[in-house]
């Protein structure tokens, strides 16, 4: 059974504001029997102030999704529509003094109820922009289309990419089977899983033996452009990385913003030194701008 | 009140004897029965003993056809896995879509990598079609695994005649028998099936233990290598308290087979049609002509099934539901849809499962519980006006997406 919160448990023993509403001037319904939760939700909204002046609501759905419409009646009641349209599904999961991640879709469901009968009420047309896979990483809660999603508006061909554009699997890693099951339906195939060849292959006699040499500049233009393409992925967790000098071998970089001094800074100077291997095609250390002030 | 659980095809108690045969087991009894001294002898006859009831229960030629194993799950997968193995140039198999998720996750996972699975379907009723299964039988089968009882419905498949059809093609053929054993009677020697799964703690013996029964020449490959244990072919130190626990549970469950398909049968039939006279709207799933005595799968059109369980679970009563809610997953039970229930039903099936341990009273009192319940969820549903559906609900609620 699940872990409901009292609050939870007392709204779906007791809910508030339930059945038809008589009267109603806005009403949303939400939700897919297919999932097993629907919702009607019932508005009375004064003309002039438009100020909710009632709310009910109708739901088929299981413990939670009736406690979250209880709750999300009781948060809009007295409230105006502008105002009402800043409640969030988090509000609505607070309210209830939390949700278990594989039910957050309920709180959701009741912000899209509220969203549709302000449409209605409005002579507006709502459309749903939201879709719903099989929950994947219970840590973050995130389902399989946000991550189908994302590997695909990004090119994502790695778990461990995956991971940093979504969180999915950063957490207690039992997810990782399912996320690169995600990654093969999407991409055709799990890159990165491939045996690496033990020596190098054979070269043709009139192949040039090594790769044409880079000079200072375009070296250095090089490792600018890879940082440059690594930037927007730490910008998203609100970080940032720049170059402060390179000295043969060795590049000191600075972490700044959320990366700084973060738990994960050696992973992110890891993945930053990888990077820079692959591009350069030599073997690189990536160091912070602190081990400059040692040398 | 006392609680009354009718949640039986999840879990049973131990039955009190049980409890009592296994307790030496952890203390005096410790040892282990490789040993050649006299604390590993004892535990080794007592094996031996509680072997032979698990063959007088399942009917087996020879003691020597059960292997212990940990659960069923363990059982299903040494079986599947040991006739792939065993036939390497075969690389089908045959099962149903109504498989409890120990088959049918596996069998998806062996998709993957390459076998062909086919997936009888099952109609209204939750029953395959023979001939289509007949037309599937060829050499390049592996294996054959149906369950002998759905676990949701408790409809009962024909697998002695499904073995058979099975042996003539000379294809391998298993059953997940969690839900039958110890319910109906099963002659495993006058049968053709070559493996059998079963679980313990479905039979009020402790949860950890399943054997996996092996016919007498059947070709087979272990899922753990190691020691000798299980003549090979389960390597591990044996789970002793709990092999003897399920030695006297299978002797229990031989000598109260006649009252589960009396007593029992009569207590779920007096539940369902108790209920069904009370509720509209409701029906019983599955082939109630030919199906587990203890179960009754009902389903309550236009409410959800876990808020009937948490209503219920108030009163004290514990049952089950297909139902998506309760499993983390958005679709409701696969076995449901795979029938072609409606939605608006398959959501609202609830599971009684009976056991010996129950009694009229407790029958008497969910009947009583259970009407205000449906009413009150009823009275909730966008789906539901006044003392019926509204009309046309399909068409009366139409939800934005989905």
């Amino acid at each position: 059974m699940w872990d409901y919160s009292e609050k939870v448990r007392e709204h779906f023993f007791n809910p508030k504001n339930s059945g038809p509403l008589e009267n109603a001037n806005g009403v949303g319904d939400v939700g897919s029997i297919k999932c097993g939760d629907a919702l009607r939700l019932m508005l009375q909204v004064n003309p002039e102030t438009e100020i909710i002046e009632a709310a009910q609501f109708q739901t088929f759905g299981c413990g939670s999704a009736i406690a979250s419409s209880s709750a999300l009646t009781e948060i809009i009641k007295g409230k105006t529509l502008d105002e009402a349209l800043k409640v969030s599904n988090q509000d609505i999961a607070d309210y209830l003094d939390g949700l278990p991640p594989e039910k957050m879709h309920c709180s959701v469901m009741g912000r899209e109820a509220l969203q549709a009968a302000v449409a209605n009420y409005r002579g507006e047309v709502w459309s749903d922009d939201h879709e719903e896979g099989d929950l994947v990483c219970k840590c973050f809660a995130i389902d399989a289309v946000m991550i189908e999603d994302t590997i695909r508006a990004n090119g994502l061909k790695t778990r461990e990419e995956v991971t940093n554009y979504t969180k999915a699997g950063g957490g207690c890693s039992a997810c990782h089977e399912k996320i690169e099951d995600v990654l093969i339906a999407v991409n055709g195939r799990l890159y990165g899983s491939e045996p690496k060849p033990r020596k190098a292959p054979a070269r043709l006699p009139n192949e040039s033996p090594v790769k044409p040499k880079l000079t200072n500049y375009q070296r250095i233009r090089k490792i600018e452009d890879t940082l440059e393409a690594i930037r927007p992925m730490l910008q998203r967790d609100h970080g940032d990385v720049t170059l402060v000098e390179v000295d043969g071998k060795k590049i000191y970089v600075a972490l700044s913003g959320a990366c700084q001094g973060c738990s994960m800074e050696a992973a992110t100077l890891g993945g930053i030194q990888q990077k820079l291997i692959e591009a350069l095609g030599e073997l690189v250390q990536v160091l912070p701008v602190a081990a400059l002030a040692h040398t | 009140m006392k609680p009354i659980y009718m949640d039986n095809n999840a879990t049973t108690a131990c039955d009190p004897a049980v409890v009592e045969a296994m307790l030496p087991f952890f203390t005096e009894q410790f040892g282990n029965a490789s040993s050649i001294h006299s604390f590993g002898a004892q535990v080794g006859k007592a094996l031996k003993d509680a072997r032979i009831k698990v063959q007088n229960l399942l009917g087996a030629a020879h003691d020597s056809e059960i292997v212990f194993t940990s659960c069923g799950t363990e059982s299903d997968s040494t079986a599947i896995l040991s006739a792939l193995k065993a036939q390497p140039e075969r690389r089908t198999l045959i099962t149903t879509v109504v498989e409890h998720p120990a088959i049918l996750a596996l069998c998806d996972q062996l998709e993957k990598e390459g076998y062909v699975v086919h997936k009888l379907p099952v109609n209204k009723k939750g029953r395959v079609d023979l001939d289509e299964y007949k037309s599937l039988l060829s050499e390049r089968v592996a294996l054959v695994s149906v369950m002998w009882a759905n676990n949701e419905t408790g409809t009962l498949f024909p697998v002695e005649e499904m073995a058979e059809m099975a042996h003539e093609k000379g294809v391998m053929f298993h059953t997940d028998a969690v839900q039958a054993v110890g319910k109906v009677p099963i002659d495993l020697k006058t049968t053709k099936i070559d493996m059998l799964s079963l679980s313990g703690h479905k039979l009020h013996a402790p949860k950890g233990i399943g054997v996996l029964y092996v016919r007498r020449n059947t070709r087979f490959r272990p899922l753990l290598r190691g020691g000798h244990q299980e003549r090979g072919r389960r390597a591990g130190t044996e789970n002793s308290a709990s092999i003897v626990g399920l030695g006297v549970a299978s002797e229990l469950a031989l000598q109260h087979m006649e009252t589960e398909n009396t007593t029992v049968k009569r207590l779920r039939d007096r539940l369902e049609r108790g209920i069904l006279a009370r509720v509209n709207n409701a029906f019983v799933n599955g082939d109630t002509l030919y199906r587990l005595p203890n179960t009754a799968s009902i389903a309550f059109e236009y409410v959800e099934g876990e808020g009937i369980l948490l209503l219920l679970n108030k009163m004290g009563i514990a049952a089950s539901s297909g139902s998506a809610c309760t499993s983390g997953s958005l679709e409701p039970s696969h076995v449901m849809r795979a029938m072609g229930i409606p939605y608006t039903a398959a959501h609202g099936t609830i599971r009684f499962s009976l056991s010996r341990y129950n009694t009229e009273e407790e029958v008497d009192r969910v009947i009583a519980a259970v009407p205000s319940i449906i009413a009150q969820l009823r009275k909730l549903s966008p789906y539901w006006s006044g003392d019926g559906p509204v009309t046309n609900p399909e068409q009366a609620f139409q939800p934005e997406y989905a």
